[in-house]
């Protein structure tokens, strides 16, 4: 059940998102295109820093309130939705781990959609197996030196404050630290532009490191302290992951609704076919388990007692059901599903990649195990 | 497979070596500007495969389903959009006209189709009539020397390519009264309408056919008037078949490049191969691509046996294609981030095979088949 206020945040953005946000999508999905002025205006609406409290310009919401409004972006566009909860999850980084003068000097400008952030852990060499990271923060006098490269970067290049993991120390996940980095850093560019199968509109790119000095006070916590930052971080994005993906499967199946009423074969609306009623059934009950599961996890947060176990269930079975449900939308409405005249076979792109951000659901599994193993064993 | 004949395995060796030259390095290109591989479709005419099953007197080789499934394969590793469009062409069109044309139209059209000098296509989807296919409403009316056609047909791969199109229509208001003509290029009030945006298959080129008063000679009417039905539901059962050879090719090269990424990716300080999770994943999507080779085949040598199970074909289309996409998408998975990229061919895949699942008759029309034919003595 929605409060007075969720009912409010998701009407207004049920609005501006289908004014201005749906008649570009096909568009720009086709271009590979991301419009700022977008971004700044769901910023201006105050939803480009929703979990951050209002002395740092945020909106001071909580994470099940974020998780309704980001379904609702998703439910137009992934790519925004996406590009919101990267750059939340930079500023909650900034704002659990940061010291005062770094929230005052980085938070306003993400919190307000101004800018951007953008998260960088992966690389070429570690995508699940993070810990193995390559990039090396060299100590030198008043910073360090980063050389190395990040890629599948959300944002990259269009993000202004970037948090990077890089090596400190040894090998393993305590020699990582966290750094901010913002654009212009001397040492710092973009190498080339991912070209993807989904997530057109969000650019998705190399971030490089070539001896880019960065100060000693954008260093987040103290040495060695990364993997720590960038795990809590991952547990987050796990939420907001899972929000989309509700998103997107709750407009396939309206979609599939809708359509199906109003196309006729064998002189009936095909919706009358059973096979199709217990498809659309199906989904609309694995994506409400779905939601409930975000929902969920949101909670645990917002009492302040984060679960990761929870958060992996979430993100798992939403993202699983995202992939299914967009997957038998394009198939109810067949051939003309399967054209870029409607947008559900672009929804089937941006789900797949929900199974591999954030953790692939792979990797989720493993924690789910890992939780449930630790759990058995305290008896 | 065991039961090819010699033939069919030398057919299979030199489509492989032609797809990995021809198709494999332009599919990514022709993807991704939806363009046209034109250079690669003529040279299947010096291959010989435009007309495999046609006979040799118009050029043909002579071969049925299993040797036209092999090749769907082989070129379905490597491109399954230039694959879908040599099958809308060889399946399709020169089959068709090959059963059900008479002697004269085959020495007319047969011989340029089968050297790649024409392209052909078939109309039978509309806007309106798409898993409902009898129900087409595209008019063909008598005229003093022939017929004048009135409708639009949809999702015709290859229409913007085609000087030949094989096409179904209505003479008459019973249900079942269809016929079929051969309309070239070029014949008055028939254009080629706005070409169709795919979310794959796009190296397929897709349109509308436009028949706004067109007129043919009534030389251009393929068999009797009125009796179509019988041939476009035998057609509909080498197409099945075929297409399902695209998915086959679709997972077996999504296995190949699985098993070679995993013995190549370090993660966590071993090649991923190592964990188990990943041996599931390969074990089995090998395994059921394994079953999706023995059922296929087994069913098109059935088929050029003239053994022809009721429903069998539909349960190849239903079973292949829909097993293909989950194993894409569990490619995909398996390479992570690198898979979603379009670096690797596995995306394109699953764009691709898709189609599979609704193209030549929906799963769930597929269903209804199966399941109308095993209830046949129903009463009620």
């Amino acid at each position: 059940m929605m409060n007075e206020l969720q009912l409010e945040l998701k009407n207004q953005l049920n609005k501006f998102c289908l004014s201005k946000i749906e008649p570009h999508m096909e568009h720009d999905d086709e271009t590979e295109e991301f419009r700022m002025s977008l971004f700044n205006e769901l910023g201006s609406l105050g939803f480009c820093g929703m979990t951050i409290p209002e002395e740092y310009g945020g909106a001071g919401l909580t994470y099940t309130d974020s998780a309704i409004a980001l379904e609702e972006i998703a439910k137009y566009s992934v790519a925004y939705a996406v590009t919101v909860s990267v750059s939340t999850m930079v500023q909650a980084i900034i704002y659990d781990f940061g010291n005062k003068s770094q929230k005052e000097k980085y938070l306003p400008k993400l919190t307000s959609g101004e800018e951007i952030g953008a998260f960088c852990l992966s690389e070429s060499g570690a995508g699940s197996d993070a810990g193995s990271l390559k990039t090396t923060a060299k100590k030198v006098d008043g910073g360090y030196i980063l050389n190395g490269n990040k890629m599948w970067i959300t944002s990259g290049g269009i993000a202004k404050t970037y948090i990077v993991m890089a090596r400190t120390g040894g090998e393993g996940s305590k020699g990582i630290s966290s750094f901010i980095v913002r654009d212009g850093a001397p040492g710092l560019s973009f190498g080339k532009k991912e070209k993807k199968m989904g997530w057109r509109a969000s650019p998705t790119r190399e971030v490089i490191f070539e001896n880019c000095f960065v100060p000693d006070d954008q260093r987040l916590l103290a040495e060695g302290e990364g993997f720590k930052v960038a795990m809590a971080a991952l547990d987050k994005g796990r939420i907001t992951i899972g929000a989309v993906a509700v998103g997107l499967a709750q407009r396939a199946l309206e979609e599939s609704v809708k359509y199906s009423l109003t196309r006729q074969q064998f002189n009936q609306a095909i919706f009358e076919f059973q096979g199709l009623q217990f498809m659309m059934a199906d989904m609309a009950c694995e994506i409400e388990a779905s939601r409930l599961l975000v929902l969920e996890a949101a909670k645990f947060y917002d009492i302040g007692k984060p679960n990761q176990k929870i958060a992996s269930f979430a993100k798992l079975k939403a993202t699983d059901t995202a992939m299914k449900v967009t997957t038998d939308a394009v198939q109810i409405l067949g051939g003309v599903g399967y054209t870029r005249e409607y947008p559900l076979e672009r929804f089937m792109r941006d789900a797949k990649v929900l199974q591999i951000v954030e953790g692939t659901n792979q990797v989720q599994r493993v924690v789910i195990a890992r939780q449930l193993k630790k759990e058995f064993s305290k008896h | 497979m065991w039961f090819f004949s010699a033939e069919e395995k030398e057919l299979q060796k030199v489509c492989r070596d032609f797809a990995s030259r021809e198709l494999a390095p332009f599919a990514e290109k022709h993807d991704h500007e939806e363009s046209f591989n034109l250079s690669a479709f003529k040279k299947m005419g010096e291959l010989g495969v435009l007309g495999i099953t046609a006979d040799p007197e118009y050029g043909g080789a002579g071969l049925g389903a299993t040797a036209a499934t092999i090749v769907m394969e082989e070129f379905g590793k490597a491109c399954a959009g230039s694959t879908l469009s040599y099958l809308a062409h060889s399946i399709l069109c020169v089959n068709n006209i090959q059963n059900n044309g008479s002697p004269e139209q085959k020495v007319k059209y047969l011989p340029k189709l089968i050297s790649g000098e024409h392209i052909g296509c078939m109309g039978m989807s509309e806007p309106e009539y798409g898993s409902d296919a009898v129900g087409i409403q595209t008019k063909a009316k008598k005229t003093d020397d022939g017929f004048e056609i009135n409708g639009t047909k949809m999702w015709i791969t290859n229409a913007q390519y085609a000087d030949v199109a094989y096409v179904y229509t209505r003479t008459g208001e019973e249900r079942k009264n269809l016929s079929t003509f051969i309309v070239e290029k070029g014949t008055p009030g028939f254009h080629v309408g706005k070409p169709i945006h795919k979310m794959g298959m796009r190296s397929s080129p897709t349109g509308e056919l436009v028949f706004d008063k067109a007129r043919v000679n009534k030389s251009q009417l393929v068999g009797k008037e009125g009796d179509s039905i019988y041939h476009m539901m035998k057609n509909l059962d080498i197409e099945r078949i075929t297409i399902a050879g695209i998915s086959l090719g679709i997972a077996q090269a999504c296995v190949d490049q699985c098993v070679k990424y995993a013995m190549e990716r370090k993660q966590f300080g071993k090649h991923i191969g190592n964990f188990q999770l990943i041996q599931k994943m390969i074990a089995e999507m090998a395994t059921e691509t394994e079953m999706m080779r023995t059922f296929l085949y087994s069913i098109a040598k059935e088929y050029d046996n003239g053994v022809r199970g009721p429903s069998v074909a539909a349960m190849v289309k239903l079973q292949i294609p829909k097993m293909a996409t989950k194993i894409a998408l569990d490619a995909i998975q398996l390479h992570g981030g690198y898979g979603y990229s379009r670096e690797f061919p596995l995306e394109r895949m699953m764009r691709d095979n898709k189609l599979n699942e609704i193209g030549a008759g929906t799963n769930e029309v597929m269903i209804m088949i199966i399941a109308k034919n095993l209830l046949k003595d129903m009463r009620d």
